[in-house]
């Protein structure tokens, strides 16, 4: 079950990600011409700014929209209701999001 | 003129919100036979009892739609040769609406969904006033155009998965049925619609499956007017008229 606000963000976090994901495509797809290792990564990430801003701000959209998506399936395939359901919501955001940081501070820090 | 070529195997859901069984009956096959007068043939002939709903036969009135081999339909229009698979025709009541007895349903909730929806008209004048000039072609006529012909028959609600996952949700019939009249300029509750779509069980928890648009009989195609729905909405929400 799908509230209006929810909607929206789903949509938004949508939005943000359309071009993220692009981008990260493609510097995968150019980094990776001559091989690719760790240290090749690590080299373009510490300390950017840029790369860091780039996948925190990927990292909070997939952690909105995938909440707000497994939501969905818990209340339609799972039966999840209330309380319960807006626990499943913002426990998956967290974990997303707090895993998803963790990670990028892991190649920029 | 009735050939009475190979019999029909027809099986038949019978019973009530208690629950109920298949019977199975052997019907004489005509040409140009419909479901509904298979159904019918049984209950004159075999099955006095037998309770189904039908009242134009011609597919206008809406109401005699059914399980036909597991896909919903309207009786009235759909040759047994269209739905057949081997001589065999299972027969049940309506997915996703409560059984009242045998083949007919309880369509309460269907019908309460479109109030809900705001599937009504609130006229901005009376009688006493001119007629409204509304050209066809001008774009909000045309798409209310494309959904008006609804026959209210409920094969898209039965045909609709996230009914069955969640019963609130307002569904294919009742969306297509506001998205006509969010483009009716003569109506005065535009505002009142908008947030009533757009209720928790609203426009937004649509799959775009399709499900409805593959089933309806008169050809709608209540998934892009909730298409549409879901475009008018983020566009009042960002206004900030909801
Ligand atoms: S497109 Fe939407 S309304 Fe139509 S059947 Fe699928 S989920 Fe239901
Ligand atoms: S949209 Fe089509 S399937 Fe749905 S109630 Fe109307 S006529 Fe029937
Ligand atoms: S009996 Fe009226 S639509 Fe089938």
């Amino acid at each position: 079950m799908l509230g209006p606000r929810l909607f929206v963000a789903q949509r938004v976090s949508a939005a943000v990600m359309a071009p993220l994901v692009l981008g990260h495509l493609l510097v995968m797809i150019y980094a990776v011409q001559g091989g690719l290792d760790s240290a090749e990564i690590l080299a373009r990430t510490r300390g950017s700014l840029f790369w860091g801003t780039y996948y925190e701000l990927f990292v909070t959209a997939v952690a909105i929209h995938a909440a707000i998506g497994v939501r969905v399936i818990a209340y339609e395939w799972f039966k999840v209701k209330n309380r319960w359901l807006e626990v499943v919501t913002v426990m998956i955001g967290c974990v997303l999001f707090l895993s998803g940081t963790y990670a990028v501070y892991a190649v920029v820090a | 003129m009735a050939e009475l070529s190979d019999e029909l195997e027809v099986a038949v859901w019978q019973g009530d919100r208690a629950g109920g069984a298949m019977r199975i009956y052997s019907v004489p096959q005509r040409p140009s036979q419909t479901v509904l007068d298979v159904v019918t043939w049984i209950q004159r002939n075999v099955e006095p009892g037998l309770s189904y709903r039908f009242a134009c036969r011609v597919g206008m009135c809406g109401s005699c739609a059914m399980m036909v081999n597991g896909q919903p339909r309207w009786a009235c229009r759909t040759h047994i040769k269209a739905a057949l698979a081997g001589n065999h025709l299972e027969l049940r009541p309506l997915r996703n609406l409560p059984v009242i007895k045998d083949l007919a349903c309880d369509m309460s909730e269907f019908f309460h969904k479109w109030q809900q929806a705001e599937g009504r008209f609130y006229p901005t004048a009376d009688r006493h006033e001119p007629v409204a000039k509304i050209s066809p072609a001008s774009p909000r006529r045309a798409a209310a155009n494309k959904g008006i012909e609804c026959i209210n028959c409920a094969a898209c609600y039965a045909a609709c998965d996230v009914v069955a996952w969640n019963p609130g949700y307002l569904g294919p019939a009742a969306l297509n049925r506001a998205w006509t009249l969010l483009n009716d300029v003569r109506d005065g509750a535009q505002k009142r619609r908008q947030r009533a779509v757009l209720q928790n069980n609203g426009c937004q928890n649509c799959h775009s499956m399709q499900g409805c648009a593959s089933f309806c009989p008169v050809a709608l195609n209540p998934t892009a007017a909730i298409a549409g729905l879901k475009r008018t909405a983020l566009r009042a929400i960002r206004q900030g008229q909801v």
